[in-house]
């Protein structure tokens, strides 16, 4: 396999697949049961994602720099986007201390 | 490794020596650099839909009649979509396993199985898609309430769906190209990232999307 990602076991990526349809699972169950809170939904869909990424993707198993160059990027423009659209759209409209 | 396959893996086939025999500098990443750039495509894309998702945000949030429309038909049917598609994830973990044995019919054959999971799990999302615009939802108007809500579903989960139909001609191209022994198993593995990450963008959606909106 050389040059691509060291291939963990399938028990593994079993446990994995089951555990992201678990969550999906639950999701539906909170949602129903507690109100689809924001936050709640979002924090089991990071663990999805977390799961998806490490395992199914096997970033886990890649050299840490092609984790330290993706992750903590990605998430700082994801963030910074969140933060900055809000602003953009009180510019667009010349109202930049506009409540 | 074959003639053939190393007429199609050359970075594997020497990895260290470029055509003029000096030694090159290690790859930093230790992955090939077709590899290198199905993740920096996936993390462009990861940026397109997350600006997608916090616009959808706003616009929920600064609607006071944002509409709750899912009934339960919708979110067993989204359920059920989350099921293929995690499914099809793992199907295709299958087929870059086969790929790496050098098991050219049995990475085609879950390559395959995994392209129909993507034209199943599209199928149920025109029908969802169908079942909206019958009740009436239009990109700019609705019965419930505020009316970006339909331009905010349909172009979330519309985006999505292209992604997922370009994944499965993908799919279909490089499993058949594989077969032929075109291609390498790492080309398999490259498009097996694609469609995890469709996959990825799914576990937000529904939450996201879906839930938020579900009828109480």
């Amino acid at each position: 396999m050389s040059q691509t990602a060291k291939s963990t076991g399938m028990g593994s990526t079993y446990a994995v697949y089951g555990a992201i349809l678990a969550i999906a699972v639950v999701q539906v169950i909170v949602a129903v049961t507690l109100g689809p809170s924001f936050w709640r939904m979002l924090a089991l869909a990071l663990i999805q994602a977390y799961l998806a990424v490490m395992f199914f993707m096997h970033l886990r198993d890649e050299k840490p720099t092609l984790r330290l160059a993706l992750i903590p990027g990605t998430l700082f423009v994801l963030v910074m986007m969140n933060m900055i659209w809000a602003d953009s759209f009180r510019l667009a409209v010349m109202k930049p201390f506009a409540k | 490794m074959s003639p053939a396959e190393a007429a199609i893996e050359p970075a594997i086939a020497a990895p260290a020596i470029h055509s003029g025999g000096a030694v090159m500098e290690e790859r930093p990443f230790g992955i090939p650099s077709s590899k290198l750039v199905m993740w920096l495509f996936i993390i462009s894309d990861a940026c397109t839909f997350g600006a997608v998702l916090f616009a959808y945000g706003y616009i929920r949030n600064s609607a006071a009649d944002w509409p709750q429309v899912f009934e339960a038909a919708s979110i067993w049917n989204s359920l059920l979509m989350t099921f293929i598609l995690v499914s099809s994830s793992l199907t295709v973990l299958f087929a870059v396993r086969a790929a790496q044995a050098g098991d050219r019919a049995g990475a085609f054959r879950w390559t395959m199985i995994t392209a129909s999971g993507g034209v199943l799990f599209t199928l149920l999302h025109i029908r969802e898609w169908l079942n909206l615009i019958g009740q009436g939802a239009r990109l700019f108007q609705n019965p419930w309430g505020a009316p970006m809500f339909g331009a905010a579903f349909f172009s979330i989960t519309g985006l999505h769906m292209a992604h997922v139909v370009g994944g499965v001609i993908a799919l279909v191209v490089v499993g058949l190209s594989y077969r032929a022994g075109r291609y390498a198993a790492r080309h398999i593995e490259i498009w097996a990232l694609y469609w995890h990450f469709v996959d990825l963008v799914w576990m937000f959606v529904v939450p996201l999307v879906y839930l938020l909106n579900m009828k109480r």
